[in-house]
Formats: structure tokens, C-alpha cells, sequence
């Protein structure tokens, strides 16, 4: 047990007590934007390994389903494309948003946030890393949902390489939402709702074709910043995309993809310190 | 080194939804104050719901109170938050954080986010882990590990990067006696090697009595008293602690034990009384000899501890532990 007395301790001050108002101690050094967001994306990421590996494999699968499920009713065509689009932009929507939402809903709830928040660590590196991470998590499963669905539907592979703009900015737009969803929901039940509702919109109104919509549901579409992520891979399957609307459609993505992660990183403020 | 004044915090009452009924208004810091001195182990010592955990929260700038000061090493914490992260390293009693991570990464994690680079995070990582003893269980997540040894590995965590005060809340809880005593060596090391303070929560009088420099006792809110462990104990030093354990009840068919019922804590066998030296030589007497010594299974006749100083402050001691 503790044999050192208080005494004997350098600069200890039991015995002559300390003066008030002597000039304040130096502070620690405060942990730096980039290399702390780079140490929480490889703490998370590492995550994966431990705790996720089967919930990834389920968003592909039920991306994968669909597909299936949907080649019976879709022949080919512009519809076959947004079954295609929408299912690889799901297995997205299902880690980043869903389980990013569950995640930070947990962390909150749990007391987690009090590790990060008693570290001199700037909120926006815990927010991005996190989504980072999780945006990283879906890269695995869109690919493979995306080839599985090109063969399927007999669309070709040749512009596939968008994905590689389409997962980071879709995954920003839909991790900020997750992160914020996840932030702000005062109870962890809630905040795995929240996430569920979003996929299942992101499910049902990005994987359906459009034209048969109702007015109100087209509108619900529009805002929904999934369906933006949708559109830009949709029309790389043409034999001419229109390349000026797919940036048009990243663009938005990207748009929405600042301003969640800043309401998020600004809900991780709010949640931090009560 | 660290002086709070006149600390207040009230949790707003709960109104009641269909179901579950609402809390009252709780006043969980009523008026706290208190001086830590640099390099000494302080104590906070109190049952559940004494405001510990609230008292500490403020302290690390977790939550703002209603009113009063906490100044830290010449730093505003009340007005200045954000400052505390730089002063303090926290263990708080939720490892929710660093769970799904290993061992070895949650203390390289932790030592990057207080600011330290790659290369000094991983020696200090190193030599954390080895001195804590938890080098073969680097590799393993913290999920896995079994309570203590996962409290053992978010205690190196909060070791990995220098810092003058530890807020260490409850830190050796379901550690066996290998890790307890890692955990005090190196908190003595560095006491001895850099002066750093630490602020202990705990609920654990035996701990509190071993390892403490000076302990606050909370009681709803309050401090009650604040003082060495030996200095608090000095308090009750006229009196004497007698436990006696029946075989299967108490023989209160002798007068002279049913005379005690009144006096003692019952809980189940166990009679605990506390009495006058004089009136406690009168007990054992009593009951080593005749037909309570039939009764009886154990005595034991002990000098007071901080239990009994935490009972003759008027506080309840029921949550406390003493293990």
C-alpha cells in the first residue's frame, strides 16, 4: 500500500501550505486536430475486428437480397439501374447512418463520452474519425453488392471506378446524420430507432424506382441525401452519362456531408459537458 | 494544488411518466469545500449516492455546478472547462470507450489523444503496461479481460501521458490483491518521482484507510468531516467495536444479552456494538462465560475504523465496504 509520506514528496506542500494566487501551472500540450482524428479512425477501425465483422456482412446480404428479390419484377433498363444504385448505396446508409447512430447512442448513454471528453482532444477529430471509420466499414460490402448487381441485371462494370466518390460522400452525408441521430437522442433506444427509420427510408425510397411514386413520397426522396448518392451511380450505367449531373449529385452529397458532420461534431459538444 | 469552495449542484426533479414514477428535486452537492495539497492521496469517502461521482464530474469539467469555484493548479475549471483535460487524467468508473479496443491500442489511443506523438505514445504505452504487469495481455481486447483486469487496463490508459492530478473514481474495483497493490506502486512511483497528486473516490473504508493521506467524508452532499484517517479516528477513540456471532440466534433468554438487542446491529448472526472500553470488558465477560458462551460461534473486540468515525458523524453506513 502507499508508503511514500506526503512529506517526502518533491515540492510537496503539506507542511508550508501553498500561497494563493501564485501564477498558474503550465498546461499539458492539446492534442492536434490531424493526429488525433488519425488516432481515433485506427482505434476504430480495429473496432471491426472485435466487434462488427457480422453486422457488415448483413448489410450486404440484405443488399444482396433485394437485388434478387428485385430481378424477378425488373427486366432491365433505367429501373434495373436504381435497384442496382440504391442496394450499393444501402449497405452505406446501413453501417454509416444505422450503426454509427447506435453507436454514439451507446457511447453516450454508457458514459463513454466522458473518456474523450476529459482528453484535451478537439470534438470534430472524435466526430470524424468515428465517421471515417465507419464510412470505411461500408467499402467492402457496397463494391461487392455493386459487382453482384451489375452481373445480375447484366449492366456494365465500365464506370464502376465512381464508387470510389460515391461511398466517401455519400458516407459523409449519411455518418454526419448517424452521428448527429446518435448525439442528440436523449435515450440509446431511441437513438437505434432513429437509425433504423433512416436506413428503412434509405431502403425504400432510394432501392424503389422513382416514377412509380406518389407526389409526397418523390418529395420525402429529394430530401433524403442518400437518394443524391443514388442518382450519381445510377447514371454512370448509361452508355453517355451526363457527367455534369453526376458531379451535380456529388456535390450535394458533399454539401450535406459538412453540414451534418459539423451539427454532429456541435451535438458531441452539447452531449460531452452537461 | 486544488481548492474547491462552496460547490452546488442540484439535479432538477423528474416528473413521472405513465408507469414510472418521477424523482424529486435531488441536491446532490450542498455547499462543498475542500483543499487538496500537492502530492498528497485524497480521499473521498461515502456511500452510493453520497455525491461523489457528482463532486468528481465538476472537478473534471464534466459538468458545470449551479454555483461555486473549483480552481485547479491555478486554473478557472468552472469558467475554463476545456483547461481541466490538460491538468488531469480521469479513470472513471465506465470503460464503454475503450471496450471493443486491445489493450495496448487503448493505451497508445489514449497517450495520442493527450497530445502525446507516435513515437512517445508507444514508449510510454510500453512502459505503462509493463509496469502495471499487463504486457501478456497486451494483444487481448479489453472486452475480453475479466472486471479487474479491465479496470487495471483503463488505469493504464489513464496513466499513458504525464499528468499532475489523477481523478481516479473507484479504481481497484474487483481487482484481486496483485493488481491492487500495481496499481499503488505506481501511484506511489510517481507521487515519489514527480509530486503528482491524486484524488481517490471510494466507497472501500480499508482501502481508504491504507492508502490515504487526508479523506472528505460525504454524506448527502456534504462534507461531513475532513481530516487524516488517523486524525478522523482519534474522534472515536473512546470507543471500542464488539462483534459477536451466535451460533443460531442470540441466547436472549439471559438477561444480560437480551439488555445488549437494543444497543447492537443486527445482520443475520452478527451483533456489532459499539461501547466504552469499560462496558466492553463487561461484555466478553458476559458472553465467555455461561450459557451465552454456548451461543456463541466468534467474538471479535476491535479498536474503531473509519466505518465506525462515518456512523459516529451521523452518517449511514450501509453501502460502505469493507473488504
Amino acid at each position: 500500500m502507499s508508503v511514500v509520506p506526503a512529506e517526502a514528496v518533491p515540492g510537496g506542500a503539506l507542511a508550508a501550505e501553498e500561497r494563493p494566487g501564485r501564477a498558474p501551472a503550465a498546461l499539458g500540450p492539446r492534442a492536434r486536430l490531424w493526429p488525433s482524428l488519425g488516432a481515433v479512425y485506427r482505434a476504430q477501425l480495429s473496432r471491426a475486428r472485435v466487434a462488427r465483422i457480422p453486422l457488415l456482412f448483413v448489410a450486404t446480404f440484405q443488399s444482396i437480397g433485394i437485388m434478387i428479390l428485385m430481378r424477378g419484377v425488373v427486366d432491365g433498363g433505367d429501373e434495373a439501374r436504381a435497384v442496382v444504385a440504391g442496394s450499393a448505396v444501402l449497405v452505406v446508409a446501413f453501417v454509416a447512418l444505422n450503426l454509427l447512430a447506435q453507436y454514439f447512442g451507446q457511447l453516450r448513454s454508457g458514459g463513454g463520452l466522458d473518456h474523450y471528453a476529459t482528453l484535451p482532444v478537439p470534438p470534430a477529430a472524435v466526430v470524424l474519425g468515428a465517421a471515417g471509420a465507419y464510412a470505411s466499414f461500408t467499402v467492402p460490402g457496397t463494391i461487392v453488392t455493386a459487382v453482384f448487381g451489375c452481373v445480375l441485371f447484366g449492366l456494365p462494370l465500365t464506370h464502376l471506378w465512381i464508387l470510389a466518390a460515391v461511398i466517401p460522400l455519400a458516407g459523409a452525408a449519411l455518418a454526419g446524420l448517424g452521428a448527429a441521430l446518435g448525439l442528440l437522442a436523449p435515450r440509446p433506444e431511441l437513438a437505434t430507432l432513429l437509425g433504423q427509420l433512416g436506413m428503412s427510408a434509405a431502403l425504400l425510397l432510394g432501392v424503389l424506382p422513382a416514377d412509380r411514386m406518389p407526389a409526397p413520397v418523390q418529395l420525402a426522396r429529394d430530401l433524403l441525401p442518400s437518394t443524391y448518392g443514388v442518382e450519381a451511380f445510377a447514371r454512370t450505367f448509361g452508355t453517355h452519362p451526363d457527367w455534369a449531373f453526376v458531379l451535380g449529385d456529388l456535390a450535394v452529397c458533399a454539401g450535406v456531408g459538412v453540414v451534418s458532420l459539423a451539427v454532429a461534431t456541435w451535438a458531441y459538444r452539447r452531449a460531452a459537458v452537461r | 494544488m486544488c481548492a474547491v469552495r462552496d460547490l452546488t449542484k442540484t439535479y432538477p426533479a423528474v416528473r413521472g411518466r405513465r408507469g414510472a414514477p418521477g424523482t424529486p428535486e435531488v441536491k446532490a452537492n450542498d455547499g462543498v469545500a475542500l483543499e487538496v495539497r500537492r502530492g498528497e492521496i485524497f480521499g473521498l469517502l461515502g456511500p452510493n449516492g453520497a455525491g461523489k461521482s457528482t463532486l468528481v464530474r465538476q472537478l473534471t469539467g464534466l459538468m458545470r455546478p449551479d454555483s461555486g469555484t473549483v480552481d485547479i493548479l491555478g486554473h478557472d475549471i468552472v469558467r475554463h472547462p476545456e483547461r481541466a483535460a490538460r491538468i488531469l487524467a480521469y479513470l472513471g468508473q465506465e470503460s464503454t470507450a475503450l471496450d471493443d479496443l486491445t489493450v495496448s491500442l487503448a493505451a497508445e489511443t489514449t497517450g495520442r489523444l493527450r497530445g502525446l506523438d507516435v513515437t512517445q505514445a508507444r514508449e510510454e504505452r510500453d512502459a505503462v503496461l509493463d509496469e502495471l504487469g499487463l504486457t501478456p495481455l497486451a494483444a487481448r481486447p479489453i472486452r475480453k479481460l475479466s472486471g479487474g483486469q479491465r479496470r487495471l487496463a483503463c488505469f493504464a490508459a489513464a496513466l499513458v501521458g504525464e499528468r499532475p492530478l489523477l481523478v481516479l473514481d473507484e479504481p481497484t474495483t474487483g481487482m484481486d490483491p496483485v493488481a491492487r497493490r500495481a496499481v499503488w506502486a505506481a501511484v506511489d512511483r510517481r507521487r515519489a518521482e514527480r509530486g503528482t497528486t491524486v484524488l481517490l473516490v471510494t466507497h472501500n473504508v480499508i482501502e481508504a484507510e491504507t492508502v490515504l493521506d487526508r479523506v472528505a467524508v460525504l454524506d448527502k452532499g456534504r462534507v461531513i468531516a475532513c481530516d487524516t484517517p488517523a486524525g478522523l479516528k482519534e474522534k472515536v477513540a473512546g470507543e471500542v467495536r464488539v462483534d459477536l456471532v451466535w451460533r443460531e440466534r442470540a441466547p436472549l433468554e439471559v438477561p444480560e444479552v437480551a439488555a445488549l438487542r437494543p444497543r447492537a446491529d443486527e445482520s443475520g448472526r452478527r451483533w456489532t456494538l459499539r461501547l466504552a472500553p469499560e462496558e466492553a470488558r463487561a461484555v466478553v465477560a458476559t458472553v465467555t462465560g455461561g450459557a451465552a458462551f454456548v451461543a456463541l460461534d466468534d467474538f471479535t473486540l476491535a479498536t474503531p475504523s473509519l466505518e465506525d468515525v462515518y456512523l459516529a458523524l451521523g452518517g449511514d453506513t450501509q453501502g460502505l465496504v469493507k473488504a
